[in-house]
């Protein structure tokens, strides 16, 4: 659990500003920043179900990097978070 | 099934079986199909799907070229799940050395209404930009498609059983010969004509068919749209098709509609196995980064295998087979299968019932004198 | 970006099973190392910092720490190119692991089952969604339902009310009789009773239904509320999320890569947990669902079988005969009921990669049909979601593991072990 005495750790995601306890992972920064991670092929948008790097549902892009498993992903400063459509 | 006769039945529902039965649904004929596993299973579910007009010689030329036509003729009425998608066909050059195969290419296809374009290094660039910088160019064949074959096979396959077509999966062939199919349960389906369809497993009913197993290897990323607009081949490709007796792998890339890349490929003889081949698998993978290297940080997500079924003239088996009147062959087409599917179950189905076909046959006949392709 | 490590026993997985065994394996003096994907050891059950958890964990994780083994998280094996070599990757490097001997306790997974708006963002795993707040999600507040089923459930209730979650209801499909048959068998098992007791008081207040299961989850774009049958009667539930799972399937996907023994489902092991693959081990969940307790007895037993001190495993046969019998009692009881199998209707998505409706599968008489027509498990879960949702659904069997058994990056995929690199023609 990200230790509220901990720094918080600022990122992007879609270009907005989130602030996250150090510790929490780039799903968490997603959800906060009220976005969903990913459109599935038919177009339904689609967020973490497993929570522990299995299901690929939790996919987006880091600085770059598509196809990256979220959930498994800790937040780092100014990271860019993009997701899906 | 069983109890009556059929003018045709046919042993496998690959890519090639499905689309005889289409064939001969279609002309009336009463078909039925047996088939050991389930529809396109085989090397129809292990293949690229691709639809290539091959130059290696005027026989496969003239096989590829007229199936290539009803494929595009067949477009429209495919259903959206098999994915056909015309993307063409980019031939590498690496060096200027494979620049002049380009050339020579480009007039041969030319002088026999195939439309290419020769692609320059900045022309390759822009059509192609993930390709590693330095290569020479290419040659672009226009109307070269790919598609998904499974979905394909079924729809073959559907379109036969409207027609009264009749299918029995699951169901293994073990002897055929004197206008009978016996299975593994004893049954016997009755039939003026039988095929023998059964791809690499051919051999297994008549022992005498000359077809070895050329086993491929094939991985298949996660979903990268835009990252490859044409289906890619080295033109070491055909030096790679053409060896009887080594194992080798080829720079060969093709984009699915999915935006999945799929690579390949790799042949080998005298592998039984279905077990993915370490040292293959590497030799391929590395091949395919050293022409794109921006595949190396790609997602893999699956890898397979699959069995060609190869003749020792790198031509198909269509036609009646020496020995037995009752018996038919529609098989060995090695990395072949999808494109020149449609095209061998017309001159199939032609010799079955007498019709004229549209191109010359000789070359693929079973009894095709002088070559040294059935033993005793 | 490549690098190689030798280990007399590689344990792949650092849950319970893995951090045991790879202690045990240490203290037997020979060179250990302990893969993990994660950044951290614990795997699901105890994930997140220690102070959360039981002294138990913390106990583990400390004497972990301290242990003579080298540990690589952030590492997922993914390959295993030639026999007593394995690939693993992290998000910016390679490793080439090789081994003499073998431990793999790879845990489960949460079982999913599909129903009408499963696919709505904020529907999550019961062990999802805990890991999801682990993790930093916010919850407190928030309405939770809890459904599915098996002692995770409750778990995850109690962890998420603690965290300040709101829960209208816990929905388990067992029936009553199978529960109390449960509740009356825990009483051969001390510490269980006093688990129970504590998570009882956790619980206190919050409505728990058995034989009760979701029939559909509604919302645009995200969850809104949750529809539960109980007792034949349906109710609307409002809430922000729903935690649902079924109780737990064996991560072998790796044992079966490396040709391991797999019956119904789980890998066979003998007394010393050594697989039917010579000098591969297996401890923990694969071998059979039975929780933190078997997990340990079987990693500790593994990790000194592996380490050459087979003889005092034996020591440790007896808590493992009994920590079985509570395995076992988890099956009977929290098996599922056929009427899960009419949840989807043929518009549910039952492939999530592939987005494959109920509807479309409904058509093919084998996983390999239905593979191939569909594309159903073809996607980057490589079927682990819904290989055991078709399993359960249509009693279809899944196919033989091909690698990579997770996907991985193509460069690493390519990886050669001690074989020639083939050029480009250049010039």
């Amino acid at each position: 659990m990200p230790d509220p005495a901990a720094s918080a750790v600022s990122l992007t995601v879609n270009g907005q500003q989130v602030s996250v306890l150090a510790g929490a992972t780039v799903a968490v920064a997603v959800a906060i920043a009220g976005q969903v991670c990913r459109t599935s092929v038919s177009g339904e948008p689609r967020g973490p179900l497993c929570g522990m790097g299995i299901c690929y549902e939790c996919r987006v892009s880091i600085n770059g990097v598509p196809h990256c498993r979220s959930c498994q992903i800790l937040c780092e400063p100014g990271m860019e978070v993009r997701t899906d459509g | 099934m069983s109890g009556k006769t059929f003018d045709v039945v046919i042993v496998g529902a690959g890519i090639v079986g499905a689309a005889c039965a289409d064939e001969c649904a279609q002309r009336g004929l009463r078909v039925a199909v047996v088939e050991r596993e389930v529809v396109g299973s085989g090397a129809t579910a292990a293949g690229m799907g691709h639809i290539v007009v091959m130059d290696d010689s005027e026989a496969q030329l003239a096989l590829t070229r007229y199936s290539q036509q009803l494929w595009q003729a067949l477009w429209p009425e495919l259903p959206v799940d098999v994915e056909y998608e015309q993307c063409g066909t980019i031939w590498v050059a690496a060096n200027e050395e494979e620049m002049t195969e380009v050339r020579r290419k480009h007039s041969f296809y030319a002088e026999r209404g195939v439309p290419t374009t020769v692609l320059d290094a900045q022309a390759l660039r822009r059509l192609e930009p993930n390709l590693r910088v330095g290569m020479a160019g290419g040659l672009l064949v226009t109307e070269d498609a790919v598609l998904y074959p499974p979905c394909a096979a079924r729809f073959l396959m559907d379109r036969a059983q409207k027609r009264g077509a009749e299918l029995r999966t699951a169901a293994s062939a073990t002897q055929v010969g004197q206008g009978r199919v016996r299975l593994a349960n004893g049954v016997e389906i009755r039939g003026e004509t039988i095929v023998n369809a059964a791809g690499a497993w051919s051999p297994e009913l008549i022992g005498a068919i000359e077809i070895k197993k050329r086993k491929g290897h094939l991985v298949i990323t996660d979903r990268y749209p835009g990252f490859l607009r044409h289906q890619l081949v080295e033109l070491g490709y055909l030096k790679s098709a053409h060896s009887v007796t080594s194992d080798s792998v080829a720079f060969n890339v093709q984009p699915r509609r999915t935006g999945q890349i799929l690579i390949g490929s790799s042949r080998q003889y005298g592998a039984e196995h279905k077990d993915v081949d370490q040292e293959i698998l590497c030799r391929m993978l590395q091949r395919a980064q050293e022409y794109m290297p921006a595949l190396g940080p790609m997602s893999a997500v699956r890898t397979w295998t699959g069995f060609r079924a190869a003749t020792p003239d790198k031509l198909p088996l269509i036609g009646p087979w020496p020995g037995d009147k009752s018996l038919f062959l529609s098989t060995g087409h090695e990395g072949l299968g999808i494109t020149t599917s449609l095209a061998t179950a017309r001159i199939l189905v032609d010799q079955i019932t007498g019709a004229k076909p549209e191109i010359p046959i000789e070359p693929y006949l079973p009894s095709r004198a002088g070559k040294e392709f059935l033993h005793a | 970006m490549a690098d190689s490590q030798r280990f007399d026993v590689l344990v792949i997985g650092a849950g319970p099973a893995g951090m045991a065994a790879a202690l045990r394996a240490a203290e037997c003096g020979v060179r250990v190392g302990l893969v993990d994907d994660n950044a951290r050891s614990g795997g699901q059950i105890w994930r997140g910092s220690s102070d959360e958890h039981s002294e138990d964990a913390a106990r583990w994780g400390e004497r972990l720490r301290k242990a003579d083994a080298t540990k690589l998280y952030g590492m997922r094996v993914f390959h295993r190119p030639e026999a007593g070599v394995l690939l693993a990757e992290g998000p910016y490097d390679l490793c080439e692991l090789r081994y003499t001997n073998l431990v793999v306790a790879t845990g489960a997974r949460e079982r999913f089952l599909p129903f009408p708006g499963w696919t709505l963002p904020n529907v999550m795993g019961a062990g999802g969604l805990q890991a999801m707040v682990k993790s930093g999600l916010p919850i407190r507040g928030k309405r939770v339902v809890i459904a599915g089923t098996g002692p995770l459930l409750l778990a995850v209730a109690a962890y998420l009310r603690k965290q300040g979650a709101e829960i209208p209801m816990i929905c388990e499909q067992a029936s009553w009789s199978r529960l109390a048959q449960f509740g009356a068998a825990l009483l051969g098992y001390p510490e269980k009773i006093a688990q129970t007791l504590q998570l009882k008081k956790q619980l206190a207040g919050i409505p728990f239904a058995a034989s009760s299961w979701p029939l559909a989850a509604r919302g645009g774009p995200a969850l809104e509320s949750v529809t539960i049958s109980r007792n034949g009667n349906t109710r609307v539930i409002p809430c922000d999320y729903l935690a649902c799972g079924f109780h737990l399937v064996p991560n072998v996907e790796l044992h079966s890569l490396l040709g391991c023994r797999i019956s119904g489902g789980y890998v066979q092991v003998d007394e010393f947990q050594e697989t039917s693959a010579k000098a591969v081990f297996c401890a923990g969940e694969p071998t059979g669902i039975g929780g933190v307790e078997l997990a340990l007895v079987e990693g500790q037993i593994a990790g000194l079988a592996a380490g050459g001190r087979a003889p005092e495993a034996r020591e440790l046969f007896g808590e493992r005969r009994r920590a079985r019998r509570f395995a076992r009692m988890l099956d009977r009881t929290f098996g599922l009921r056929q009427e899960l199998r009419d949840l989807p209707s043929a518009e549910t998505i039952v492939c999530r990669c592939e987005d494959v409706s109920y509807g479309r599968l409904q058509k093919h008489g084998s996983w390999r049909a239905a593979k191939l027509q569909t594309r159903c498990g073809m996607g980057p879960c490589q079927g682990r979601v819904c290989g055991p949702a078709t399993q359960f659904l249509f009693q279809w069997n899944p196919d033989s593991v091909r690698p990579p058994v997770f996907p991985a990056r193509v460069e690493d995929l390519a990886k050669m072990v001690d074989f020639q690199t083939v050029g480009c023609p250049t010039r």
